[in-house]
């Protein structure tokens, strides 16, 4: 039993740190290092002894010097007598060793002998796997992004591994790709036109949802629950099915490629979630503030706009936010109804963009990197407020 | 005294959600019964433009004597395909002008000229010419006269509101020989994306329901992909893809993995040996499920993660005290904890995937087997500019839809009364 606990933790360790290598090659290979093959048997018997090892000595040694024997040991093995690799890669290595012996000195003896404890420290270490990664793979696209839209064509070509940025050149030309599509691509006018898109949608969508929460959050009607149940499956309803019928009368009534149309549809498509997110809140405002207010003469109007409105700034500010980034995104209607390139919004510019297979790439990312980082820089700033609403189903997607 | 306080109340309900209802009503509720009414017609693109008459004004002043002028009127049907009946003209002069010989359509009173040019065929062209002098014999100012715009007017049939029906463009799509291989396509692309979206959201969600440093922060990254535009992540999914020069055929061709780039967005079919077994797999269509997957998980994520944390500490304590293994833990606790949430993650999830356009749109374009129904949609009404058989594969979407969400709850229903 004990060995059996003993060779399966020596085997999940050091397969992760084959993983935890594995992946500090690959980002030390984009940095233009020519790092040809993994090692990983190397690697592997090392991540065995050194699990080993770290069992036998136990507590005998104080954490820190066995973690910086086992890391240098490991970086003169692997980085400087079998590779021959500069000195950044060999601190990135040591620090990755660094971090693995910390995490496997939680095991003793001890615990191997314990109940599931394989089960245990599989667990712990998918964990940790997972955390990493998921990290990687969702962050790399990101970072490709924005590495490659300070790239030059040249350089993309002739080693697509090579992610390393020269900070040394001109600022100038770091960000060229961004003078260019905002000098030869007119981003500017896009960048205003989704702007201008963005927060009119969101201004038109609070005028109209506000009071019509408020309606269905607190006054009786005939219709109320038919109401409040159909928003949700309007909003379930899928927008390639509005496409066609809505191209054909907005063609008929000239409102294609014009911003109103665009207003109009975006409008419409957030109103329903926006309406349900503020009844949910409107909903859980004490009534007796009203009460008051309606014993003081106050009409609607008063009502919402003195007491609603007030209480629930930060709902009405989290539902802003979703609305601007829906519209900010949306894509599908923008490709429909657009084709002139005076009216484009950032994200069909960009798509027509690519359509041109001359358009170098660094300027497609340039314009990605645009449009991404408002949605992105809004979403970390506000997660707290947005988290939430995002578990109501707000952005649909 | 009530009554009337309930009936203000109700009015003034009315009165408040009035605006939203009118607009959701315009542009969601209508379009889909305008659909319907569509998919019954044979209508392309260019027949959804109403025919108009036109007019290009242009004038020539006459040489010898410069108190007469000339007006040619370029009028022209914009159609190519449908007559315009009862053309009306209608331009207005200076007061000191006078008409020197009047077509017999027209009718010069008060400084204005009408005419009635009766009807006009498809493509139909005429030069229309007038000759004005002044009474009093003055100069004639041209750029005045070119100010004005003369105004035309006429009916004609709108081909979208006429009442002839055909059941054609259901017969090309139910018929075609490709459309069980769309819907095949479709599901697929559905089905996948949306078991992976969920099975990638448990784990994360498991994940990071435990302590650990950054924990914030990890959660707020896991949703970058679902919150960030799709135009942009599309882009640098297809530079990364890509078999020339993208980083991960590089990648893998650096440290020797493959030999050659692989087409991952462009290859139909890709041939893998498992065991001896010849697999044909659907390439690009595996890529764009992909994805989707990494794209559509962090929904997932979230709603398993409020409910992870909603569970109670003390049945994992009790669990503890009775010797589970974190195995046992996961799959006798947490799972049945969270089985309802994902049977509605798995309906939500499918429906938007059914209808997920911008992805597949913006990667392959639907070629090399990623043919969507969405992307017919597009494909028949906009490629092929064939609005009728574009609406007709919607409502095809929208019925299988109907009866994908009258089975689930079925299903679902059925399995809460066993329990």
């Amino acid at each position: 039993m004990k060995t059996k606990n003993l060779i399966l933790f020596a085997l999940i360790s050091s397969f992760f740190l084959i993983f935890l290598v594995s992946i500090w090659k690959i980002l030390a290979t984009l940095q233009g290092l020519d790092i040809q093959n993994f090692n990983l048997q190397i690697i592997f018997i090392f991540g065995l002894l050194i699990s080993f090892a770290h069992l036998r000595i136990g507590n005998k040694i104080k954490i820190f010097y066995k973690s910086i024997i086992f890391s240098f040991i490991f970086v003169v093995c692997d980085g400087y007598i079998i590779q021959k690799l500069p000195l950044w890669y060999n601190i990135g290595i040591f620090l990755v060793l660094y971090f693995f012996v910390n995490k496997i000195n939680k095991y003793s003896f001890e615990d191997l002998k314990r109940e599931h404890s394989t089960q245990v420290i599989f667990f712990d270490f998918l964990t940790l796997f997972g955390i990493l990664f998921f990290s990687f793979v969702i962050l790399f696209p990101f970072y490709m992004m924005l590495i490659t839209s300070f790239k030059t064509q040249i350089a993309l070509l002739v080693n697509p591994l090579d992610f390393s940025i020269n900070f040394g050149q001109d600022l100038k030309d770091l960000f060229n790709s961004y003078f260019v599509i905002f000098k030869s691509y007119k981003f500017g006018k896009y960048i205003l036109t989704s702007t201008i898109v963005s927060v009119g949608t969101v201004i038109i969508t609070l005028l109209f949802a506000i009071p019509a929460a408020y309606a269905i959050a607190r006054l009786n009607f005939f219709g109320k629950t038919f109401m409040s149940t159909s928003i949700l499956i309007i909003y379930m309803f899928p927008a390639i099915v509005l496409v066609i019928p809505l191209y054909t009368i907005f063609s008929q009534l000239g409102l294609r490629n014009s911003i109103e149309g665009l207003l109009i549809v975006y409008t419409a498509t957030t109103l329903p979630v926006a309406i349900y997110m503020l009844q949910g809140y409107f909903k859980s405002i004490p009534k007796e503030l009203e009460e008051a207010a309606i014993l003081d003469k106050l009409s609607w109007f008063g009502i919402i706009s003195k007491i609603i409105i007030p209480l629930s700034i930060p709902a009405i500010s989290s539902v802003a936010l979703y609305v601007f980034m829906i519209a900010w995104n949306e894509f599908l209607f923008s490709l429909m109804f657009l084709d002139n390139p005076n009216s484009f919004t950032l994200s069909r510019a960009i798509q027509y963009l690519s359509g041109d297979a001359e358009t170098p790439r660094q300027y497609l990312m340039a314009g990605s990197v645009i449009v991404t980082l408002p949605v992105l820089f809004i979403f970390v700033y506000f997660e707290k407020y947005l988290v939430s609403g995002l578990t109501a189903g707000s952005v649909k997607g | 005294m009530k009554d009337t306080l309930a009936n203000t109340e109700k009015k003034t309900a009315y009165i408040l959600t009035l605006p939203a209802v009118a607009l959701v009503f315009a542009i969601i509720l209508f379009p889909i019964f305008a659909n319907v009414w569509i998919s019954f017609k044979e209508v392309e693109l260019k027949d959804i433009r109403i025919p108009e008459p036109r007019a290009k004004k242009i004038v020539k002043s006459i040489s010898e004597d410069p108190s007469k002028i000339k007006i040619l009127y370029k009028l022209r049907n914009s159609s190519l395909l449908q007559e315009i009946r009862d053309v009306s003209f209608q331009d207005k002069f200076p007061k000191n002008f006078e008409i020197t010989d009047l077509d017999k359509r027209c009718d010069y009173k008060k400084y204005t000229l009408k005419c009635k040019f009766g009807n006009w065929p498809a493509k139909y062209r005429e030069n229309f010419t007038v000759v004005f002098k002044t009474n009093d014999g003055s100069k004639i100012n041209k750029n005045s006269l070119k100010s004005t715009k003369p105004k035309l007017n006429g009916t004609s049939d709108n081909i979208l509101l006429n009442t002839t029906f055909t059941l054609k463009n259901f017969k090309k799509v139910l018929l075609d020989d490709e459309f069980i291989d769309l819907l095949l396509t479709t599901f697929y692309y559905t089905f996948f994306g949306t078991v992976g979206s969920i099975i990638f959201g448990i784990l994360t969600a498991q994940m990071v329901n435990q302590k650990f440093y950054g924990r914030t922060f990890m959660r707020s990254v896991l949703l970058f992909p679902y919150v960030a535009p799709v135009v942009a992540l599309a882009y640098t999914w297809e530079l990364l893809l890509d078999p020339n020069s993208g980083t991960l055929n590089s990648l893998l061709i650096n440290y020797q993995v493959i030999e050659t780039p692989i087409n991952l967005l462009g290859q139909k079919y890709i041939e893998i040996n498992i065991l001896g077994f010849d697999l044909k797999l659907r390439l690009a269509l595996t890529t764009v499920i992909m994805f989707e997957i990494w794209r559509y998980f962090p929904l997932a994520f979230l709603f398993i993660l409020a409910r992870l944390q909603a569970i109670p500490k003390e049945l994992y304590e009790a669990a503890d005290v009775d010797g589970a293994s974190p195995f046992q833990k996961f799959f006798k606790i947490t799972l049945p904890q969270i089985t309802a949430v994902i049977s509605i993650l798995f309906m939500i999830r499918f429906i938007w995937n059914f209808n997920k356009f911008e992805d597949v749109f913006l990667l392959t374009g639907g070629a090399s087997g990623t043919r969507t129904l969405p992307i017919n949609v597009y494909q028949q009404g906009f490629a092929i500019s064939d609005i009728g058989m574009g609406s007709a594969v919607s409502i095809v979407i929208v019925v299988l839809l109907l009866l994908f969400m009258f089975f689930y709850f079925k299903l679902l229903g059925k399995r809460v009364d066993e329990n």
